[in-house]
C-alpha cells in the first residue's frame, strides 16, 4: 500500500489549444514551448514541487507524444518519487469498453482509482494554459481552515476584460454564492483562475453523481461546480495577486513571452526560492559574434547569434547569421535565421529556416490598415525562401508548404 | 547497444598541482571550464558517449566539489543498477608523496578492477580538453591486438607540460620507443596520458610495481614494459588543449570563441554533458553591448562584454566594463566597472566603480568568494 498523501494535484493537460494554431498541431498545449527554454507546463509542475505536492497526475489525450516524452519520468522537476511523483494518465480500456476523456470532471472521474492509492485529504486540479507562480499549499490551508468543499482561486482581472472570464460573486466572508460563466454584465471582476481543491470525499461524491447525470457535459466549470454550489457545499474563493497569464492564444503567448523582458512585470524566472524546472538542453553557453548586437533579449545554450537581435527571446540551438535583423520575435529551438532576413513581430517554430533575405512580418508602425496588421506565425519545421515576403498575420504550416508556393517578391 | 566490455578510470587529483589557484579548493577535475563545464565532463562525456557505461573516478584530496558535481552520476547517464559511476575515494594508508601517483592510485583500487568484468580498462587524466572518440582507440586496440594502447597527438608539446612522453611511432602503429621528458625542437608525438590496456595486464603490472617499490608511472610502469608487451600508438588529430599552467586555462577558455574549435568540442552526436543548474535563459538589458563572447544560462547583462566567457548566473551591471575576461558561475560585476584580462572564481563580487586589469599572457586571478 502506498503512503498517504496530504494533498494530490491532477493537472489537465488533453486540450488541444485549437487557437494556438500550427503551435499544437503535433502538440498539445501544455508542451508548447514558453520563455526560452521552458514549456507552459513547467510552470503548475514547478509550482506542485515547490509548494510541497509531490504526487501528480497529468491527463493527457490530445497529441501527448511530445509531452510524454517531456515528462518522463519527472526528474527535471524532482518528480521521480518513489512512492510518489509525477504519473501520465492517458484514457485507457476498461471493462465496460473505453472512452476518451468526455470533459474535464469525466477525465478526472475515469482515474478516481489513481488518487485513491494515495488515500488524499484533498485534490488540486490544475491546468496546463497559464503562466504564473503559485504556492498552493496557501490555497490548500484557507480550504483546510474554513472546513471547504471546494475552494477556487480567484484573480482580479481589468472590468472591462471581466466578460471573457467565469467570474465569482463572494459575500463578505469569502464564500461564493454565484458562478457568472462570461456574464455580459459582470457583477465583480474576481475571475476564476480554474485552478480548485477539492476534499477528496466531496469530489469522489460529485464526480460520481456527475457521471451518473446524462444531462451533464462532465465538465467542472459548467457542471460540477454549480451542481456543489446548488447542494449547498461551502464553496471559498482564494484570492490570488500576482502575475497570472493564460497563453491560450496566438497573441497572449506572445504578451506573454515579451513580459519576461518587462523589468516592472512581476515573473522573476531567476528567483532562487522558487525555480522554474525545465529539462535542460545539452548544449554549450550561446556565443555572440564580434558584429552581433544584441539588447533586451532572452537567449538560451547553444545559440550562434551574428546579426542583430532585440526585443526577442530566442530559444536553444537557434542561429542567426550576420546582417539578419530579429525584433519583437520569438525564435523557437533549432530555428534557423539566415543572412539578411528581417523577422519582426513573428513567432518562428521549432526547426523552421528562414532563408536569405526573406521578410517575415512586419512592425504596425509600417502597416497603413490596422486591421490587417497581426504577428507573423511560421510552424515548425517550415522553410521561407529566399527573398519572401510573408506579410503579417499570416500562419504557415510545413504540412501545406509545396514547392510551387508563391510568395510575393519584394 | 550499451556496453563495450571496457571500464574507464579517471585520476581526479594527477595534475592538480599544474593550476595552483584553481586548485586550492577543489580536484583539476572539478575547475570549472567554458562556461557552465567542469574539466572532468570532457573524459567523462567521451566515454559515455564511447559506450562505456562503467567509470570509475579515482580521487585523492580537495574532492568534495567534485562530489557535489558528479552526484549520482545521473547528468551523465551513469545512474544505474548495473555499472554507472564509481566514485573511488582513498583508502586509509595510502599517504606517500610521489608526483606522479597514478599507480597507488590503481593499487588503492585493486577490488574495483578484480571485481569488474569489462577485458579492457581505459586510463584517463581530467587536464585535457577535447572530444575524442575512445571507442575508436579501443577499436584499433582490439584490431591490432595490442597489450597496450596510448593515445598521443603529433605537434609542438605544449609549454608547462609535466613529464611530456614522445613515443616514437612505426609505420604500422606499434612503438620504437618511447622518452620521458626528451629536449624537443619542432613538432612530435607527444602522450595525452590515455590508456588503452587489459585489465588483467594492468593488474599483474600494477602489482609488479607496487613488489619492488616503483612508483613512477611513466618510467616503471611504461617504459620498464614497452619491449615487453604489444605495445601500439593511436593518434588523436582533432583539437586538444592540455591544462598546465593558469595561463593555459585561460587560453583554453579563449579558443571557445572560435566557430571552428566549438565545431569540434560540442558535437550534436557526441555532446558534452554536465550538471544541470536550472537557470533562465541570459537576459540582455536595454543598451547592453556583447561582442566575441560565450554567454551561459543565467547571465544578466546590462553592460558591455567584449572577447569574454561567462559562467551561469554572472552578472554585469550597467556601465560596466568586461574585456577578455573568464568570469565565473554567480559572479557580480558593479556598475561602471572596467575588468581587463581578469580570471574570477565562483561568487566573487566586483563592487561598484573598480578597475582590474591583467595582461594577455598573465591575467589576474580573483579567488573564490572574494568581495574586491
Amino acid at each position: 500500500m502506498l503512503p498517504k498523501q496530504e494533498a494530490v494535484a491532477m493537472l489537465l493537460a488533453g486540450g488541444q489549444g485549437s487557437r494556438l494554431g500550427v503551435l499544437t498541431k503535433k502538440l498539445a498545449k501544455p508542451a508548447v514551448p514558453f520563455g526560452g527554454k521552458y514549456r507552459i507546463i513547467d510552470f503548475p509542475l514547478s509550482n506542485c514541487i515547490n509548494s510541497g505536492i509531490e504526487t501528480v497526475g497529468v491527463l493527457t489525450q490530445y497529441q501527448p507524444l511530445i509531452l510524454n516524452d517531456y515528462i518522463g519520468s519527472g526528474q527535471p522537476w524532482d518528480l521521480d518519487r518513489l512512492n510518489a511523483g509525477v504519473h501520465v494518465l492517458p484514457p485507457y480500456q476498461h471493462i465496460d469498453g473505453s472512452d476518451w476523456y468526455k470533459g474535464t470532471a469525466n477525465a478526472i472521474y475515469q482515474n478516481m482509482n489513481f488518487i485513491e492509492r494515495y488515500r488524499p485529504d484533498h485534490v488540486v486540479i490544475l491546468s496546463g494554459d497559464h503562466i504564473y507562480k503559485m504556492d498552493y499549499s496557501k490555497m490548500v490551508a484557507i480550504h483546510k481552515e474554513h472546513g471547504a468543499a471546494c475552494t477556487i482561486a480567484e484573480i482580479e482581472v481589468p472590468m472591462e476584460e471581466a466578460s471573457r472570464f467565469g467570474i465569482l460573486n463572494t459575500r463578505s466572508d469569502g464564500t461564493i454564492y454565484e458562478f457568472d460563466e462570461k456574464p455580459k454584465h459582470p457583477k465583480s471582476n474576481k475571475a476564476s483562475m480554474g485552478i480548485y481543491v477539492f476534499s477528496w470525499d466531496k469530489l469522489r461524491e460529485y464526480l460520481t453523481r456527475d457521471e451518473a447525470n446524462p444531462d451533464s457535459g462532465n465538465d467542472f466549470g459548467s457542471d460540477v461546480l454549480p451542481a456543489m454550489l446548488r447542494a449547498g457545499e461551502k464553496m471559498m474563493a482564494y484570492a490570488f495577486s500576482g502575475y497570472w497569464k493564460d497563453v491560450g492564444t496566438i497573441d497572449s503567448l506572445w504578451e506573454a513571452n515579451m513580459d519576461l523582458l518587462n523589468p516592472k512585470v512581476p515573473l522573476d524566472l531567476s528567483d532562487e526560492s522558487w525555480k522554474i524546472y525545465s529539462r535542460n538542453p545539452t548544449l554549450p553557453p550561446h556565443y555572440i559574434s564580434g558584429r552581433a548586437h544584441v539588447q533586451n533579449a532572452l537567449v538560451a545554450e547553444g545559440c550562434n547569434i551574428y546579426g542583430t537581435l532585440d526585443s526577442s527571446i530566442v530559444f536553444e540551438d537557434v542561429t542567426i547569421e550576420a546582417g539578419a535583423v530579429v525584433r519583437d520575435s520569438i525564435i523557437m529551438p533549432g530555428a534557423k535565421i539566415e543572412a539578411g532576413a528581417v523577422v519582426q513581430y513573428a513567432i518562428i517554430g521549432e526547426q523552421a529556416v528562414i532563408r536569405e533575405n526573406a521578410q517575415i512580418g512586419k512592425r504596425p508602425e509600417d502597416t497603413k490598415d490596422l486591421a490587417q496588421w497581426g504577428l507573423t506565425v511560421v510552424g515548425g519545421g517550415y522553410t521561407v525562401p529566399s527573398a519572401a515576403a510573408v506579410p503579417p498575420k499570416t500562419m504557415l504550416d510545413a504540412d501545406d508548404q509545396k514547392e510551387d508556393t508563391a510568395y510575393a517578391r519584394q | 547497444m550499451r556496453g563495450n566490455n571496457v571500464a574507464g578510470i579517471l585520476f581526479s587529483n594527477v595534475h592538480d598541482d599544474k593550476i595552483r589557484e584553481l586548485t586550492e579548493k577543489r580536484t583539476i577535475a572539478s575547475v570549472p571550464f567554458g562556461g557552465r563545464y567542469r574539466l572532468i565532463d570532457f573524459p567523462l562525456s567521451n566515454m559515455v558517449n564511447s559506450g562505456i557505461s562503467k567509470v570509475g573516478v579515482v580521487t585523492k584530496s580537495n574532492f568534495q566539489s567534485l562530489m557535489d558535481h558528479l552526484g549520482s552520476g545521473k547528468a551523465w547517464d551513469l545512474s544505474r543498477k548495473r555499472d554507472g559511476l564509481f566514485f573511488l575515494p582513498p583508502f586509509g594508508k595510502q599517504d606517500r608523496e610521489i608526483s606522479n601517483s597514478r599507480i597507488e592510485a590503481l593499487e588503492s583500487i585493486r577490488h574495483f578492477l578484480i571485481t569488474s568484468k569489462e577485458d579492457y580498462v581505459l586510463l584517463s587524466d581530467c587536464d585535457i580538453v577535447c572530444n575524442l572518440p575512445y571507442h575508436d582507440v579501443i577499436e584499433s586496440h582490439i584490431r591490432s591486438e595490442a597489450d597496450i594502447t596510448a593515445v598521443y597527438r603529433h605537434g609542438v608539446i605544449p609549454p608547462h607540460m609535466s613529464e611530456p612522453v614522445v613515443y616514437h611511432v612505426q609505420e604500422n602503429g606499434l612503438l620504437r620507443d618511447m622518452l620521458i621528458q626528451p629536449k624537443t625542437d619542432g613538432p612530435c608525438n607527444y602522450g595525452l596520458n590515455m590508456y588503452v590496456i587489459d585489465r588483467m595486464l594492468l593488474l599483474a603490472l600494477t602489482e609488479d610495481c607496487v613488489s619492488r617499490n616503483m612508483y613512477h608511472f611513466n618510467r616503471d610502469f611504461i617504459q620498464r614494459n614497452m619491449h615487453k608487451y604489444r605495445f601500439h600508438c593511436y593518434e588523436f588529430k582533432g583539437y586538444a588543449r592540455v591544462i598546465c599552467s593558469t595561463q593555459d586555462y585561460f587560453q583554453a577558455n579563449m579558443d571557445l570563441l572560435d566557430p571552428d574549435i566549438r565545431a569540434q568540442l560540442f558535437r550534436p552526436e557526441k555532446p558534452i554533458y554536465t550538471k544541470v543548474r536550472d537557470d533562465m535563459p541570459a537576459r540582455y538589458g536595454l543598451g547592453a553591448e556583447v561582442t566575441e563572447s560565450l554567454i551561459a544560462d543565467g547571465c544578466v547583462i546590462e553592460g558591455r562584454v567584449q572577447n569574454s566567457i561567462l559562467f551561469r548566473g554572472v552578472k554585469v551591471a550597467k556601465g560596466a566594463v568586461v574585456k577578455n575576461c573568464v568570469i565565473m558561475q554567480d559572479t557580480c560585476i558593479g556598475a561602471g566597472c572596467s575588468l581587463q584580462n581578469v580570471i574570477t572564481d565562483k561568487d566573487v563580487t566586483v563592487q561598484d566603480g573598480r578597475a582590474l586589469m591583467g595582461t594577455d599572457d598573465y591575467p589576474v586571478f580573483i579567488s573564490k568568494g572574494s568581495i574586491v
